[in-house]
């Protein structure tokens, strides 16, 4: 049995070669360092939600309708009468809030090894388009249940494109394709979601790991480990094959992550109104208006951002303006990062600092953003400059500073930071 | 040698020149493409702007006409009505009308073209229910200093006779007027704006 598996091995092998090639190249035989730690399982499991996503999709897609009558009853027709979809309903919604989660510590990971750094900037690049994908992704998404917070966060956010000056109003209505979001709204974004986007997606996927695997992996020291190479093997001293080290490692990494995802799945799958809103079980109404607005948490920094920036000659572009450049300038990253070290074990104090200032800020950014901005009460002065004495509004105004200081003043502290030698070889 | 290395330049013209044609034809397909998600008829149709007559409304009338599936009050406003606008000021939350929740043409003190012609929304701005219309002899219900305007019986949020929204109320902020422009003294088209017109 054993000989005649081998002998139809190779007669597929000889026909078609690259099959065992593209897996000796991209994982028996592919270098990683030996020291990643704890950070490095989230790029595997950010494949894993990937791929969890299109599986659960796909069979979604089975009973849902992308029509403005039928789609609420269709996703309640899931909940209730379709077998097990609850399940998929909710392995999808956690999925959606995993996919973010997973994806903001895997870009904290590569902010503390220098991973953007020199020769990685197309891996980082094609990772922050991922991530601009994901947002559009998940967008999309969040209007198919056609619940009241779809319809109204989906008019807020197509607004904002209204207030770019000139085209901004057709902008809207070209996205819309109606004068309200409607039925066709809800039809193309349902396209946008299944097809469109995801395709899109699983592109710059491929295009991140084959810029990766071309340059090799970073890891916590920093230092490329390709430079020390085996004379006799040509494999990097401080290398081990991709397969089986990591991808045993990364499976044990994807069964804890899997109990956790199954605990929030099965037990809080609304995660306190964190991942699906209380105001998303009412049926789109276009005339009316949920009390408080708020996206799902993982926009909500950008959405802080949005309301910090007050309007400028009544308009709320800077604000949609500010929210677009907070998430463009990671594209930027490699070249804003001045300094000779990549890895946040050998960087100075300034780093290091402005590091936990962009941490601080993004968290409070994103609290503030899930609350309105009367969370915190008023403040007892006033004064003629000020526009609003709301304190939440001005705390986040403040972190919004740092937000953006972190990035504009980072050739210059980054530059004059202390660095410590770096050492030849990997440490651990 | 050299010369297989040579570059054959008639070969690398038509090369360029297919690429050229080849790559405008390709962006030339996408324009139907990305035209088919403009608006259809059918919802053109839907939200085509409505014209009215206003002609026949009494002073201090108001009528309501439906565009785009939506309440769009006309109030015939007396100079009395106009008045009653100023003084209430400073129980507003936005007097001066500084939410963009007007075309700029209607961001004045009557919040409208002609003075006494109020086009607004009539939907709260709080959670989307009608508010009423309650005149200024409706003291004994709304206080004493009430000088009308609108009231929703859904959570109290109050308006005055501009759309203008009370402080204390849940509604955040005035209500909406839409884009109209007037084709004549008596007749207002709802839902396009004075500059696009004839565009």
């Amino acid at each position: 049995m054993a000989s005649r598996l081998m002998a139809l091995w190779d007669w597929f092998d000889s026909r078609m070669p690259s099959v065992a090639e593209e897996w000796r190249k991209h994982a028996a035989e592919y270098y990683a360092p030996k020291n990643f730690n704890f950070w490095y399982y989230f790029g595997s499991l950010a494949l894993l939600v990937l791929v969890i996503q299109i599986v659960s999709g796909i069979f979604l897609t089975m009973h849902y309708k992308p029509d403005a009558s039928l789609a609420f009853g269709s996703v309640e027709y899931i909940m209730r009468d379709v077998p097990g979809g609850w399940a998929l309903r909710y392995i999808h919604s956690t999925g959606g809030s995993a996919f973010f989660l997973v994806a903001y510590l895997h870009m904290f990971r590569a902010m503390l090894y220098g991973s953007h750094k020199e020769p990685r900037e197309l891996v980082w690049i094609f990772g922050v388009l991922i991530y601009l994908t994901l947002m559009g992704e998940a967008f999309f998404g969040y209007l198919l249940p056609w619940g009241q917070m779809s319809y109204w966060g989906a008019q807020v956010i197509v607004n904002l494109f209204a207030t770019i000056p000139l085209v901004g109003p057709d902008l809207a209505l070209w996205i819309r394709g109606d004068y309200v979001v409607s039925d066709a709204t809800l039809n193309r974004f349902f396209a946008l979601h299944v097809i469109a986007f995801p395709l899109v997606l699983l592109g710059l996927v491929v295009a991140h790991l084959l810029a990766l695997h071309d340059v090799g992996s970073n890891n916590p020291d920093g230092v490329e480990i390709k430079k020390h190479k085996d004379p006799k093997t040509g494999h990097p001293l401080d290398g081990i094959p991709f397969h089986p080290y990591y991808t045993v490692k990364d499976i044990v990494g994807a069964v804890v992550f899997l109990a956790a995802f199954a605990v929030v799945m099965f037990f809080v799958p609304e995660m306190g109104g964190y991942f699906l809103e209380a105001n998303n079980f009412v049926p789109a109404d276009a005339l009316k208006t949920p009390a408080h607005i708020q996206p799902v948490w993982y926009f909500t920094p950008y959405y802080s951002i949005l309301r910090a920036v007050p309007p400028l000659f009544n308009s709320q572009f800077p604000g949609v303006l500010a929210m677009g450049v907070a998430t463009l300038i990671l594209l930027f990253l490699p070249w804003l990062d001045r300094s000779p070290v990549k890895s946040i074990r050998y960087r100075g104090p300034y780093y290091k600092s402005a590091l936990a200032i962009f941490v601080i800020s993004f968290l409070i950014l994103g609290y503030l953003g899930t609350e309105p901005t009367t969370v915190w009460g008023q403040f007892g002065f006033d004064a003629f400059f000020l526009d609003t004495r709301e304190i939440a509004t001005w705390v986040a105004r403040a972190f919004t500073v740092l937000y953006f200081l972190f990035f504009i003043l980072m050739p210059w502290y980054t530059a004059r930071d202390t660095a410590k030698p770096v050492p030849e070889r990997v440490t651990s | 040698m050299s010369d297989q290395q040579k570059m054959d330049k008639t070969r690398r013209n038509l090369l360029v020149a297919t690429s050229v044609i080849g790559g405008a034809a390709s962006v030339g397909a996408a324009v139907p493409f990305a035209a088919s998600m403009w608006p259809s008829e059918r919802a053109k149709a839907v939200g085509a702007p409505v014209e009215v007559d206003v002609s026949r409304l009494a002073a201090g009338e108001l009528a309501v006409f439906e565009w785009r599936g939506t309440p769009v009050w006309v109030m015939k406003r007396t100079q009395e009505m106009l008045a009653g606008l100023k003084p209430i000021e400073a129980k507003l939350i936005d007097p001066k009308s500084e939410v963009p929740q007007q075309p700029e043409y209607a961001k004045n003190e009557y919040r409208s073209v002609k003075p006494e012609l109020m086009v607004v929304i009539g939907v709260c701005t709080h959670l989307g229910c009608i508010p009423q219309t309650k005149g200024a002899d409706a003291k004994a219900e709304m206080g004493a200093d009430w000088t009308g305007g609108f009231y929703c019986p859904c959570h109290g949020s109050k308006f005055d006779l501009a759309g203008r929204v009370y402080k204390g109320s849940p509604a955040p902020t005035n209500l909406v007027v839409p884009p109209y422009t007037f084709v004549s003294d008596d007749r207002i088209v709802i839902g396009e704006d004075r500059e696009t017109k004839g565009a």
